[in-house]
């Protein structure tokens, strides 16, 4: 770890706890929000720095998830700085709002705790819910650990504000085995975070400037509507520099660089793993392995899932022999989960590429183990050697046969 | 108007403001609602007692009153919703399909 350029404290937290804390940090002026697990330790810890008095939020207890959407829309248009969280159905029933948030460039900030979403119904880790919301005009950030889910909440909310963004940003980490464990991470000080993220200013806002009222949400007839999407196209296309600009920023203040993604030993690999979330870590643990019996194997763990960073993906990947890339989601009815789906169509116009086969893995919180990990690289390795042609079909893995 | 939108529906997607606001009030007058209608009213100016009840009660401001007195209907913006018909104490306003007759 590079040095630090400010003091932290290192504390043994849930990730949960860790995204109440940033929120703490961050103090934002609003909070609505309904508990959904594995979310709920979220609302529940930072509605007890309301009650403690730390914070100066106003904490908006609303009756479901599409209420707590629509005042976090309400209160961010009318000039302030909002959070929420939510998990699964709950993100399921924002919906409606959540195309909304991003089309008026509201700069709302949720951590989206990854839970299967119904049905049948299931509590536990997989990415169906964020990844159903993928094409929402919300930034998505993905973190493997504890303390990338507290760095990323902190780095999203300046991202979302940063005057040539002003989109809504969904921090996700995975339910249960990154929410509820105890991790152990580093935290800024209170006066560092708020030093970093700063005062919200809204370009237009009631709050602000009532002299100068200005009427959100109009209908938009056909000549009008296309423009605007136009808009929003540009608008999250051109975040991904801001998003690097506050990571650089960030890793100023924390010592903690990141990425779009992170590259791992994959400069001289031969074959790698595509892979969100916390499997990379496990990713990473069987890598060392294979790498010490001689395999070329390295891993690319996206961060960065919206706006996709496809030029740059298929920079890192397009000298690789073949590629497995691994969905905690399956988009049923086509060729596989999205990650894989999307890094395919990233590389497809390289002059050199590798071969790709995608996975599914760990829905509704199945175990994923290294066995899973290691028969991935086993696959991409025949293919390597030509003793099996890639798969056009998705494989899923883990699943009792 | 600080804020000239009459030829908006011509602009480039860079002119039009972010989140699709409107910044400026009072701008509505250009947005022409008259193609909506399917019933037209029409005014019988015998019957008519000036009571302006229908110029209170059209939710399109769409009754013209000159010198206190009924003048006309702004068809660029009346969608012929039927109320002014409904509550004329007198009678004077009839509804009538969009291009018959009158
Ligand atoms: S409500 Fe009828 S009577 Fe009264 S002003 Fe209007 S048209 Fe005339
Ligand atoms: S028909 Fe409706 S919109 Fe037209 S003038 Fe009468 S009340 Fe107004």
């Amino acid at each position: 770890m590079a040095k630090t350029a400010t003091k932290q404290k290192i504390v043994a937290m849930t990730g949960n706890a860790g995204c109440a804390l940033a929120m703490k940090q961050i103090n934002p002026d609003v909070v609505a929000a309904y508990p959904i697990t594995p979310q709920t330790t979220i609302v529940e810890e930072f509605a007890n720095y309301v009650a403690n008095g730390v914070v100066d939020t106003e904490y908006i207890n609303v009756e479901s998830e599409h209420s707590a959407m629509s005042a976090c829309i309400g209160a961010s248009a009318a000039g302030a700085r909002v959070m929420t969280s939510t998990s699964s159905q709950g993100l399921a029933l924002m919906w409606e709002e959540l195309s909304i948030a991003s089309s008026l460039r509201l700069p709302i900030v949720m951590q989206t705790v990854n839970r299967a979403l119904s049905g049948p119904i299931n509590i536990h880790c997989d990415h169906s819910d964020s990844m159903g919301a993928r094409d929402m005009g919300w930034i998505h950030l993905f973190a493997e650990t504890a303390q990338e889910a507290y760095d990323n909440t902190i780095m999203a909310i300046k991202i979302a504000e940063h005057k040539d963004v002003r989109l809504p940003v969904m921090s996700m980490h995975d339910g249960f085995i990154t929410s509820h464990a105890i991790d152990r991470f580093e935290v800024l000080d209170d006066a560092d975070v708020k030093k970093f993220v700063g005062d919200y200013m809204p370009k237009h806002s009631l709050l602000y400037n009532p002299n100068e009222p200005v009427t959100f949400g109009p209908f938009a007839m056909p000549a009008f509507y296309y423009e605007q999407r136009k808009q929003l196209r540009v608008a999250i296309d051109g975040s991904k520099d801001i998003v690097m600009k506050v990571t650089d920023d960030f890793a100023k203040l924390s010592g903690r660089q990141y990425g779009l993604f992170e590259e791992y030993r994959l400069d001289d690999a031969d074959v790698a793993i595509v892979v969100l979330g916390s499997t990379a870590g496990t990713t990473r643990y069987v890598i060392d392995a294979m790498r010490a019996q001689g395999v070329k194997v390295g891993m690319l763990k996206l961060r960065v899932f919206r706006p996709f960073p496809a030029e740059e993906i298929a920079q890192a990947l397009s000298k690789l022999k073949a590629v497995g890339v691994m969905d905690r989601s399956d988009t049923v009815g086509t060729l596989g989960g999205p990650v894989y789906v999307e890094t395919k169509a990233a590389l497809y116009n390289s002059k050199q590429r590798p071969a790709m086969q995608g996975y599914v893995y760990g829905l509704g919180g199945r175990d994923t183990g290294p066995d899973q990990i290691e028969t991935v690289i086993g696959d991409l390795v025949k293919v390597v050697k030509g003793e099996e042609s890639p798969r056009e079909a998705v494989t899923l893995l883990g699943v009792k046969e | 108007m600080k804020w000239n939108i009459k030829d908006a529906e011509h602009w480039s997607w860079k002119k039009y403001p972010e989140g699709a606001l409107i910044l400026e009030g009072g701008n509505a007058t250009y947005y022409k609602t008259g193609g909506w209608r399917t019933d037209k009213p029409a005014w019988d100016e015998k019957k008519c007692t000036q009571c302006l009840i229908c110029w209170i009660s059209c939710p399109d401001s769409s009754i013209i009153v000159k010198d206190e007195k009924w003048d006309s209907f702004d068809y660029d913006h009346c969608k012929g919703c039927g109320i002014c018909a409904k509550v004329c104490p007198a009678d004077a306003i009839s509804m009538h399909p969009e291009g018959g007759e009158e």
